[in-house]
């Protein structure tokens, strides 16, 4: 709707009050586009304590049967909390945006 | 007309029209905090619920912040849905107001006019409202029971049209209307029934087969864009409100235009007022007018969104204009007054315009005090652009 081609929005219907009408709408809301540090794990130090999982404010350290994966990276903001929180600091943040 | 039998007639203060058209309207949910002077509606709708003869869920909440929290969700979800409120009351809305208009609820509310505290003060002024009148609401000022209960009809009709989707705060003077009685006509059920039409709402939450998201994050990208639409909306508003009160009108044989204009077509002097001190103002002009003084009055009704071309046309024929306002802007030009300027501005012929300030925190405005406003407008005596208090003890 907007002829300003300084903003980059996507052609999508806009409803009055910007209701949506979908559910579910936050999970295509990629919060990893704020990242500007990754973390990486160290999975030989990993001694699956899960705190990580625990911690993560944005919940995208995926568990599957009690052991820790790789981060989902679509919703993490690099906000390093696991690596604080990592009893045996297998997590190192690492500056980079990807 | 079925209006016009003795039956219809009734003896109603403002509080009471108000909640006999909450009660007639029958919507699904009600959500009032009582705060003088709003309280003898939430009573009155108390006893209708009790009673039965309303079947409206009734949410008692612990302030009025809960109380349009409550109803914007009850919108959100499906069904009609409303309000009442004054002065502290309506301050303490505040975040919700512009969260109700932002998210389109079409949310009607009876808003009893009281000066906002401090000093401490239970009485009639605009302050409350004013306060919020850049929050997407559609405003209407009624000046007497009748008003109010024809307007509260009238608002759920603009609030609920597809082309607009916003909530209207419908507005009386504190205690001199809310607890004044005067006798006034009312509908009969079924024609409110008619007039108003079974709630179909273009949302709703409740409707588990089709899933929607209100309320989401919008950023940068997209914010300017819902905003446009908004203002857009409001603005239709002007349009849809003319079709509307034709509607009303051919069943009450009331007019509800923009403004009412009072034996302005000859007048060198107009004074511009709202709610229940256009019936002072009245009074002054037919008691000047007798003695040969060509004085009008014009009351504005609807002041959001505010009709600056209908009321340019009429009044930029006119030599001199007083515009009387029961707020303050403080620091600033008074509300309605800063609104009379903007419509005239660029016209061909710019009238004087002078500002009063009356009213304040209940002060009386007596016929004799208009009538010396008007006088002093004919004569001009005053300097350009400096604000007046009427009946100011000093």
């Amino acid at each position: 709707m907007s002829k300003n081609r300084n903003i980059k929005t996507r052609k999508i219907k806009i409803n009055p009050g910007a209701i949506l009408k979908s559910d579910g709408s936050a999970k295509f809301y990629h919060t990893g586009s704020w990242r500007n540090q990754r973390p990486e794990v160290d999975f030989k130090k990993c001694i699956q304590c899960l705190m990580c999982a625990n911690y993560c404010p944005e919940d995208c350290i995926p568990v599957v049967n009690d052991k820790r994966q790789q981060t989902d990276l679509n919703y993490c903001k690099g906000c390093g909390i696991c690596a604080a929180i990592c009893p045996v600091k297998a997590i190192n943040m690492k500056r980079s945006r990807k | 007309m079925i209006t016009k039998s003795k039956k219809t007639e009734v003896v109603f203060t403002g509080a009471e029209a108000a909640a006999m058209a909450m009660k007639q309207i029958n919507p699904g949910v009600i959500s009032i905090y009582p705060i003088t002077p709003q309280t003898y509606i939430a009573e009155n709708i108390s006893k209708f619920v009790a009673d039965g003869e309303m079947d409206t869920e009734q949410i008692n909440v612990e302030s009025e912040h809960s109380a349009l929290s409550a109803v914007a969700g009850a919108e959100a979800a499906g069904v009609r849905a409303m309000t009442a409120t004054s002065s502290q009351g309506l301050a303490l809305m505040w975040e919700i107001l512009s969260v109700v208009s932002g998210l389109r609820l079409p949310v009607v509310m009876n808003v009893v006019n009281r000066a906002l505290s401090a000093p401490i003060n239970i009485h009639a002024d605009h302050s409350d409202v004013m306060g919020s009148r850049d929050l997407g609401w559609i405003q209407i000022f009624s000046e007497n029971p009748q008003e109010v209960y024809d307007h509260t009809f009238l608002a759920l009709k603009l609030a609920e049209n597809k082309d607009i989707l916003l909530p209207v705060m419908v507005c009386q003077d504190g205690f001199i209307t809310s607890h004044c009685s005067e006798n006034m006509r009312v509908l009969p059920d079924t024609i409110v029934k008619k007039f108003i039409g079974e709630y179909t709402p273009t949302n709703r939450l409740l409707d588990v087969n089709n899933p929607i998201t209100v309320g989401p994050l919008v950023l940068p990208d997209y914010f300017l864009e819902i905003k446009k639409m908004q203002s857009e909306a409001i603005l239709n508003a002007l349009k849809i409100y003319l079709k509307i009160i034709k509607e009303l009108s051919a069943l009450t044989g009331r007019s509800y235009d923009y403004f009412e204009e009072y034996k302005t077509k000859d007048a060198k002097a107009v004074i511009v007022v709202m709610s229940s001190s256009a019936g002072t103002a009245r009074q002054a002009v037919d008691e000047l007018r007798q003695k040969g003084l060509k004085v009008g009055l014009i009351k504005i009704r609807l002041f959001r969104p505010f009709p600056y071309e209908a009321i340019a046309k009429i009044l930029q024929n006119i030599k001199i204009i007083g515009v009387l306002d029961r707020a303050e802007s403080l620091g600033a030009q008074p509300p309605l007054s800063a609104e009379i300027k903007n419509s005239l501005y660029g016209r061909k012929s710019m009238p004087i315009i002078k500002n009063y300030i009356y009213g304040l925190g209940g002060r009386d405005l007596t016929v004799e005090q208009t009538k010396d406003v008007y006088k002093s407008l004919l004569e001009q005596k005053q300097q350009k652009n400096s604000i007046e208090y009427i009946g100011l003890n000093t």
